[in-house]
């Protein structure tokens, strides 16, 4: 263990960069570029620090590490922080886009850079801090935080709708939020305490399990996001600027799985179990009714945006399928997803620069002029279809694995999620990188830059390599995750018992 | 050894892929366009000397037709080496696999079990990245190495004129790669990334003429149609774990006798373990090897260059159903049900994929049709339990199907890439070393004795006639009568093609003038395969299908007393098959080139039965009906009525619609009404927390 707050260091160092770039005056190109560099450098700083807890985590360890606790508000609520073996790849997964998504952004944006460069940072504290809070207030605060500078990432350097995008994601995400505030309310009245291992450790009372689950569940499905609330998804993806997409489907989507580990598996367990079924029908209608209208979609975004639904819906089931396969294979899906999902939009974002159009339609033939390109983007279409040899393919094994145990009907139609895959990836491929390149508009476009083979090169590498050797991820995670796991079946075989009891007296 | 016959090839894609990278890079390089120009694309364009030119010059090479076609561009820096490359790995692969061969099916040598790596690693779920080589290995690694390296030279001399040669050798090692890994694999999750990495560089290949749509439509649908088998490949490993604890090969079949007579929940029924497992996972087996429903990708696959249909679509990757078969036959042998369905499946593809191969123009499609037919009676020999006879076949059929596709690509340079037999007769006189070594091929292929096909082939006619009379199998009998008339329509079907290719008139004098004969790096590869097409059937006929079989393959197929029975069917059974495929002959010989007007009039007077055999029994269209178009019309109902009336109209669009009125009324700025939800966003989180500190809550 170390004896600074590496963690708080972690979470605030972006606010501090952020601070930094306000600073600055006036919106001249020095002025840009600085705004830039300094983000650059906050964000490759935050990286190399948070390594720092892969360095000395433990990772036979359940517990949450690297903790600090300060009292903070009323004497109730404290500044607690840790991660644990499942947070841990979600904090990583965070800073380590946040560079890239920075460089990704350097030409891409012309425009009020300084804001820019000052929400990303603060949306990246925000993001760290979801991740790593202990006590369910600070969470809420992180949760919510992070709401603001997407919705203004949206709002201002969005697309030509990018007004309705990001009202509709607003209003989404803060309905859900204000069932979990509520929740949370509840939760501290009776429990008494907003800390989370604490709350672990007491429990929740049985009546109020179910309502508090639900509260929760309305406030995560969204960010999941879950069939039937996922249409905001769609609509902010295709009207946010590219890094936006990548931020927003690389981590904001993992919060709503994150949140179901962390808050609905171990604290409401009884009614976890209870609301399951519920849960594996909606993940079944996701993975089949949006990788049939993705099937449909004109747009490489939006199509990209339904398939994330769907390959979300893999992770919902795997949570609830509260075993050691589904739960870790949630886990590695989602920083899988994290990865692939964001290099697809960086991909989209590479020809929307160059032709400012997202228009399936319009493209076509793009290996002759930009074979790189084409490399790049059909490895991670095949990421995105699950092939076994990328990191795609383990998660999802792992989740229909875990949960064909539990339930084979859900299993078997989730199944068919890869067969749809293949048709809908391949499609767009299709369409838009190979055949003839006989479009006039495209017949000088220009390979990828150095720049932009420098984002590619880790994203490439990690999706290899994770789908080779995942034992990285699975093991970082499995004592969280295992813990996890066995504390859930002796919950629910303690309310089990609890019930049968009173039947055999009588 | 044996990491480096799996690797090499590994190694080989990947310098020849960097080859093909590096060099069209470079012909294209990276560039951005400058913010703010105008008119991007024509700076970009001004400032780069290539630019300007290539899209023309990529235009003018594009024309849809039928044939395979050859872009006018300049070859790919690096092709030679990324050619002499790969295909010396390939050759160093195949030595060594050949000296595996010997030594662990010939020589006695133990299984041998190599860990590279741990894979995944969850819970009680263990997979390990490990080779497996026994004898079953060993003959696929024989086969697959010894074609693959075959195809590679040969393709020296096909592709020459081809720009992008070192993406083709790249994913023609790539495939072999995945190819030895699926067979080499010690679980059944490698074999899955093996099987799913054989189906992505099929895809690769069928599609690589980029440029073509047909090209195009075949790969997905290759890919797709694949996947759906890979639906039940993929349920059936998670059977196998849930009956059986174990994903490892070894301890699934030391698990296997106990799950006799148990049953397991599946969707909504209890049903037998073993048949469930074993009908899941062979679902994966149909749509590998192009089985009866799951065939419908195999003929479209044609539109790859023809090397690859060689290699992929006719000696290895679709034999990779066959091999899983034998490879679990410890788990088959527990299921009768399972046996049953597969020796109807192989059964029926044989019969039905010869019908079709009755009247099909293209030269490629009469052999791929015929390649699924043959699949059809390897199927058959698993299913009857003669799993060494299967394998037996596939050796056998490796050599003289890879040899026919090779004579056909030869062919078709020679015919300056024409594949319609229409157009070709008389071809004997040009090019007589292509002749004659397609002539072996029809031999071995038709079962005529003394050839590798007369063993193999005959073998699983009698099989799967003793198990029918042993009464094993329900459906042996029906393997049996349908492996026999399949044998005369094979006959036919073979001798069709030979009749209209080589002899009677030249239909295009044009091409038949210049029709000249292909290129040594094509011929020796063909000469090579026309030997084993010879000696790969009696020299090894005792291993396979005799008293040597429990010996050679040492417990890793299920040797079962099939093989004893066999050998006591009857003379005029024996005969039988040969008898058809003399009959299949002559109606060839009479139809084409005795009575040529024969075949005009049967196929007037039949209209209907031509036209359904024409068109493939109509499966293409029966399927878009089905499945396509449903998914399609789903898809969109589901977009426009799902997404956009139901949800967003019951839901935001309502209110947010309202919301924007109010904000649009209230402030006027541009970008003012962000910071007016950002700010509320923060009043709102300042009060709750001013509640909170109050102690509003308790």
């Amino acid at each position: 263990m170390v004896s600074w707050p590496v963690l708080s260091l972690t979470i605030f160092l972006p606010l501090l960069g952020a601070l930094c770039i306000m600073m600055l005056r006036d919106e001249d190109a020095g002025v840009k570029r600085n705004a830039r560099w300094i983000a650059l450098w906050t964000t490759v700083i935050t990286f190399a620090v948070s390594l720092v807890l892969v360095w000395h985590f433990d990772p036979g360890s359940a517990d949450f590490q690297f903790a600090e606790k300060h009292p903070w508000l009323a004497g109730t609520i404290s500044y607690h922080v840790g991660v644990d073996g499942i947070s841990l790849p979600f904090v990583i997964l965070t800073t380590a886009l946040m560079p890239l998504c920075i460089i990704a952004s350097w030409k891409p944006i012309q425009r009020r850079v300084k804001e820019y460069m000052v929400a990303f940072l603060v949306l990246e504290t925000m993001m760290v801090g979801t991740f790593s809070a202990l006590d369910v207030v600070v969470f809420y605060l992180f949760f919510e935080g992070g709401l603001i500078p997407m919705f203004l990432i949206i709002g201002v350097w969005g697309g030509p709708r990018r007004v309705y995008a990001s009202f509709k994601f607003f209003l989404y995400t803060l309905l859900g939020s204000v069932l979990m505030l509520l929740a949370i309310l509840a939760m501290y009245g009776q429990v008494g305490t907003t800390d989370i291992p604490e709350l672990m450790a007491r429990g929740i009372p049985q009546n109020l399990q179910y309502w508090a689950w639900l509260a929760f569940f309305a406030s995560f499905a969204v960010k999941m996001p879950m069939w039937p609330v996922h249409t905001w998804l769609p609509d902010a993806h295709v009207e946010a600027p590219t890094a936006g997409s990548v931020i927003l489907a690389a981590v904001l989507l993992k919060m709503g799985g994150y949140g179901f580990l962390r808050f609905s598996l171990p604290m409401f367990p009884d009614a976890s179990e209870f609301f399951a079924p519920m849960v594996f029908v909606l993940s079944v209608i996701a993975i089949v009714y949006t990788s049939l209208v993705a099937l449909m979609q004109e747009d490489v975004k939006k199509l990209i945006a339904y398939s994330s639904v769907a390959h979300m819906g893999f992770v919902t089931m795997g949570i609830f399928a509260g075993n050691t396969q589904g739960v870790a294979g949630s886990v590695f899906q989602m920083i899988s997803h994290g990865i692939v999902s964001g290099a697809l939009f960086l991909c989209v974002g590479v020809i929307y620069d160059r032709m400012h159009t997202r228009e399936i339609a319009a493209y076509g033939g793009l290996v002759t002029r930009m074979p790189v390109y084409a490399v790049i983007f059909g490895l991670f279409t095949l990421a995105n279809i699950g092939l076994p040899g990328t990191s795609g393919f383990v998660g999802e094994f792992l989740t229909l694995f875990g949960t064909f145990r539990v339930n084979t009907w859900v299993a078997t139609i989730a199944a068919l999620g890869v067969i749809f895959s293949a048709c809908y990836a391949l499609w767009m491929y299709r369409k838009v990188v190979l055949g003839a390149l006989d479009k006039p508009s495209l017949a000088a476009i220009r390979d990828v830059e150095p720049r932009e083979i420098m984002i590619f090169v880790p994203l490439v590498v990690l999706t290899l390599w994770l789908g080779v050797y995942p034992k990285p991820v699975l093991d970082m995670s499995a004592s969280a995750v295992t813990a996890l796991v066995e504390n859930y079946h002796e919950a629910l075989g303690a309310t089990k018992a609890a019930t049968l009891q009173p039947t055999a007296a009588r | 050894m044996y990491q480096a016959i799996v690797f090499l090839p590994l190694l080989g894609f990947l310098v020849a892929g960097a080859i093909a990278l590096v060099g069209a890079a470079a012909r294209h390089p990276g560039g951005y366009p400058a913010p703010g120009a105008e008119n991007h694309a024509d700076a970009a364009a001004a400032g780069h000397p290539h630019g300007a030119t290539t899209p023309h010059g990529d235009h003018a090479a594009v024309h849809v037709s039928h044939h395979e076609e050859h872009p006018a561009e300049p070859p790919a820096p690096g092709s030679r080496p990324a050619e002499v490359i790969t295909t010396a790995l390939l050759f160093v692969s195949m030595a060594l696999s050949w000296f595996a061969f010997a030594q662990i099916g010939f020589g006695g040598a133990d299984t041998v079990r190599e860990t590279v790596a741990p894979f995944i690693l969850s819970g009680d779920l263990t997979i390990d990245w490990a080779l497996r080589i026994d004898t079953l290995t060993a003959v696929m690694l024989v086969v697959v190495t010894t074609v693959s390296a075959l195809v590679h030279l040969y393709s020296i001399g096909y592709m020459s004129d081809d720009p992008g040669r070192p993406r083709f050798f790249a994913y023609l090692s790539l495939f072999t790669f995945a190819m030895l890994m699926l067979v080499t694999a010690d679980n059944l999750v490698q074999m899955f990334f093996g099987w799913e990495g054989v189906g992505l560089a099929s895809y690769l290949l069928i599609g690589f003429w980029y440029k073509k749509p047909s090209a195009n439509a075949a790969a997905i649908k290759a890919f797709v149609v694949n996947r759906v088998g890979d639906f039940g490949f993929l349920l059936g490993i998670f059977g196998v774990f849930v009956a059986t604890g174990a994903i490892a090969f070894d301890t699934i079949f030391a698990q296997a006798p106990s799950l006799v007579g148990t049953t397991m929940r599946f969707l909504s029924w209890q049903v037998d373990v073993p048949t469930l497992i074993c009908l899941l996972l062979f679902m994966g087996a149909m749509g590998k090897s192009a089985q009866f429903l799951l065939h419908t990708w195999l003929p479209d696959a044609m539109e790859g260059p023809t090397p690859v249909s060689a290699l992929i679509h006719a000696a290895t990757m679709v034999t990779a159903g066959v091999f899983m078969v034998a490879r679990l036959s410890p788990l088959f042998e527990l299921s009768p049900d399972a046996l049953a369905f597969v020796t109807f499946i192989g059964a029926t593809t044989a019969l039905f994929a010869a019908t079709i191969g009755l009247v099909q123009n293209d030269i490629k499609r009469v052999i791929a049709y015929s390649t699924c037919s043959q699949l059809g009676y390897m199927f058959v020999a698993m299913g009857v339990g003669a799993y060494p006879v299967g394998m037996y076949h596939l050796f056998t059929h490796a050599f003289f199907k890879a040899l026919l596709f090779l004579g056909a690509g030869s062919v078709i340079v020679a015919m300056h890439h024409e594949q319609d037999m229409r157009h070709m007769g008389g071809l004997r006189h040009r090019i007589p070393f292509t002749y004659f070594m397609m002539i072996v091929g029809t031999l071995a292929l038709t079962g005529v004795p003394l050839t590798a096909g007369y063993y193999s082939k005959d073998a699983i006619i009698e099989a799967a006639f003793a198990s029918g009379h042993g009464g094993h199998n329900p459906m042996a009998m029906y393997g049996f009568v349908c492996t026999v008339v399949a044998a005369a329509l094979t006959s036919f079907y073979s001798w069709r093609l030979i009749f209209k290719t080589f002899h009677g008139r030249p239909h295009d004098q044009h091409h038949y003038e210049h029709a000249h004969e292909s290129p040594i790096t094509m011929l020796l590869p063909l000469g090579v395969l026309a030997a084993g097409a010879i000696l790969a059937g009696l020299p090894f006929k005792d291993a396979f299908a005799g008293e040597g079989a429990e010996h050679f393959f040492r417990g890793s197929v299920v040797v079962s007393s099939i093989l004893e029975e066999m050998h006591h069917v009857e003379f005029t059974i024996e005969m039988l098959p040969t008898v058809m495929m003399v009959g299949g002959f002559l109606v060839a010989w009479l139809f084409y080139l005795r009575a040529p007007g024969i075949p005009v009039a049967l196929a007037r007077w039949f209209k209907p039965v031509y036209l359904f055999l024409l068109n493939k029994w109509y499966f293409d269209e029966l399927y878009d009906w089905l499945f396509v178009r449903p998914a399609m019309w789903l898809g969109r109902t589901l977009w426009k009525r799902g997404d956009g009336t139901v949800i967003d109209g019951l839901g935001p669009d309502g209110v947010s619609a309202r919301v924007l009125d109010v904000t649009r009324s209230v402030v006027r700025l541009q970008t003012g009404y962000l910071y007016h939800y950002a700010f509320a966003m923060l009043i709102g989180i300042a009060a709750f927390v001013t509640w909170f500190t109050l102690g509003g809550i308790r």
